[in-house]
């Protein structure tokens, strides 16, 4: 009896394998072999000959170099960094706040709900830059308000976001499409019986939205917020993408400095979710005794 | 008290009144914001030299020229761009569509070994930038004398290792752990075997997924740029390749010193170019939006 139980439980696996094969296939050879490989050629001098490829370890010189002698390195990681950390939380709190606004039963919902998705067919690297270089994201130039030159004159700390804010408005909404729709339909889960509750406990608007929609919506802003960082770390206008992509035909070192160049890019990335997952992940209630 | 509970009704009516307009007011800023970028680029496209010199001219064209499209339409060699984007994008759609379904089906259904393993690489997938994956890729296919083809991207797809591929595997995977086993077990005493139940009880279960993962596939492949320029490039020219490669073949010919006026006149090419290559996406998405928003809405990402 045990006997035929394990081989049914070794059937599904196998069975189970069959329809995983093509995955795993192309794990091994599409992500796994060049990961590592990667990982080796960062690692290593890179030399072209005429058999192809020679490399020789020189350990993590490359690091080194990045981390202490390239100027670029820094100047590019900081501006992407800074992209990142800024965009996330605005990209966020507007689409709360579009959610919010599409969440109501009003008439044309599902005209706006379809045009604030727009953006996220049209994306794509040159559309961005194209309407980057021709000023079409200026809808108005901020730098012509006084409010504008109040706020560069603030301490660096509070005028470097606000003014990045300023800059990027519409690039910011176009970015939030896919979380807006994530975010709604958490809002739609949130039933009615909970805000009346509150109603008939005289809670306010504004209490009802930081007492209960706010911390019913965690875990879809958590993965918004998931979704943002690695979208926006992807983009090919990122300067740490310019710069990898400038390196990987380096002359002096092809490959492999621009391979190290990525990693200590994911590094960050990685880095960044984890701080974001800190922070957004479910806090367990203090148990009432 | 009837009347006063009327009024109470009155002032609650015009209360609810306020907030309506109040959020149509924003709904309706907020989507000329996101617009905007857009009808600067129509208008812009659309202008004639005179109209674009004209300082007083700035929304309104005096009259519509469409000789800058005419002569994008060239420089952008826009009906082989086109057909290639299409076959390009609907091929690696497909493939990768039909590959995450199997690995979404056995992550749900069957006792794999080392389960939480694959879940991790499937996340760890997700997240790393494409660059780490893209330069090794690069030399593997240089060997294997496939750089230059469009096979560099397609197999990959083919493989589920195509753009995005975790996202699909994990919707995939959220599908079919909504559709009961009992179903499964029902087809399969009927004498169906697992391949069957697949094809017959599964996917069908799954199709708001696989309409999810063909549109999305479709945008982010007709979009990618950066890893196709690298691994196919040369002739296979896709239409936002060609916008990319258009400053070289066009912007050349008016540099930003001229000032601000040249700079105008520079942007029209630009915009129709722009233009041309997003309008079949801005088509697709007025057939399918409904789609797409239901899709994300019935994907369970949103962490059942």
């Amino acid at each position: 009896m045990k006997n035929r139980k394990l081989s049914l439980k070794s059937k599904d696996a196998l069975l189970g394998g069959a329809f995983m094969m093509p995955w795993l296939l192309g794990l091994l050879i599409f992500t796994m072999f060049p990961l590592i490989y990667s990982i080796w050629l960062s690692l290593c001098q890179v030399e072209f000959s005429a058999d192809g490829i020679l490399t020789s370890f020189v350990g993590i010189q490359w690091y080194k170099e990045a981390l202490t002698a390239d100027a670029n390195f820094v100047k590019d990681m900081t501006s992407t960094l800074q992209s990142i950390v800024f965009s996330t939380p605005m990209i966020l709190v507007f689409s709360v706040i579009l959610a919010l606004l599409l969440n109501r039963p009003l008439r044309g919902r599902a005209f706006f709900r379809a045009l604030y998705f727009f953006p996220v067919i049209i994306i794509s690297g040159p559309v961005m830059s194209k309407l980057m270089s021709n000023q079409a994201f200026t809808i108005i130039n901020p730098e012509q308000f006084a409010v504008y030159q109040v706020l560069e004159n603030l301490p660096g700390l509070i005028s470097v976001p606000l003014c990045y804010i300023f800059d990027n408005i519409v690039i910011i909404l176009w970015y939030s499409g896919v979380q807006t729709l994530i975010i709604l339909a958490g809002l739609q889960k949130i039933g009615d019986p909970i805000y009346e509750a509150a109603s008939i406990d005289g809670a306010t608007a504004w209490q009802k939205f930081w007492k209960i929609t706010l911390p019913h919506l965690r875990p879809m802003i958590l993965v918004s917020a998931a979704y943002t960082v690695v979208d926006l770390s992807g983009k090919t206008t990122t300067a740490m993408h310019t710069l990898i992509e400038k390196n990987m035909m380096n002359i002096e070192k092809p490959y492999s400095y621009s391979a190290a160049l990525s990693w200590l890019y994911t590094i960050v990335v990685l880095l960044i979710l984890g701080i974001i997952f800190l922070i957004l992940k479910e806090r367990r209630e203090p148990k009432h005794v | 008290m009837f009347k006063k509970n009327n009024k109470e009704n009155i002032k609650v009516h015009a209360k609810a009144f306020g907030v309506d307009a109040i959020v149509y007011f924003l709904l309706i800023c907020i989507g000329f914001v996101f617009l905007y970028p857009l009808l600067y680029m129509v208008v812009t496209s659309l202008m004639c030299t005179e109209d674009l010199i004209n300082p007083t001219i700035s929304w309104v064209p005096t009259r519509i020229d469409l000789s800058n499209f005419e002569m994008v339409w060239s420089v952008l060699d826009y009906p082989t761009s086109l057909g290639v984007s299409v076959g390009f994008s609907v091929a690696c759609a497909v493939l990768q569509t039909i590959s995450c379904a199997l690995m979404g089906y056995a992550m749900s259904r069957f006792h794999i070994p080392f389960k939480m393993l694959w879940m991790a690489l499937l996340i760890f997938i997700f997240i790393i930038p494409a660059d780490v994956v893209t330069i090794p890729r690069y030399i593997l296919f240089n060997e294997l004398k496939l750089i230059g083809s469009p096979l560099a991207m397609v197999l990959p797809a083919a493989l589920g290792q195509g753009l995005k591929s975790s996202i699909f595997v994990l919707i995939f995977m959220q599908a079919f752990n909504a559709v009961p086993k009992s179903y499964d077990e029902a087809a399969q005493l009927d004498g169906a075997g697992r391949l069957k139940v697949f094809f017959i009880v599964a996917l069908p279960m799954a199709i708001p997924s696989i309409v999810l993962c063909l549109l999305f596939s479709l945008v982010w492949y007709w979009n990618e740029t950066a890893q196709v320029a690298m691994l196919i490039g040369g002739d296979f020219q896709t239409l936002p390749l060609q916008l990319d490669a258009f400053n070289s073949l066009f912007g050349a010919s008016f540099s930003t010193d001229f000032g601000d006026t040249a700079n105008r006149l520079n942007e029209r090419y630009q915009f129709a170019a722009t233009l041309l290559t997003i309008v079949p996406l801005i088509l697709f998405y007025l057939v399918m939006q409904k789609q797409f928003v239901k899709g994300i809405e019935s994907a369970g990402i949103t962490g059942e």
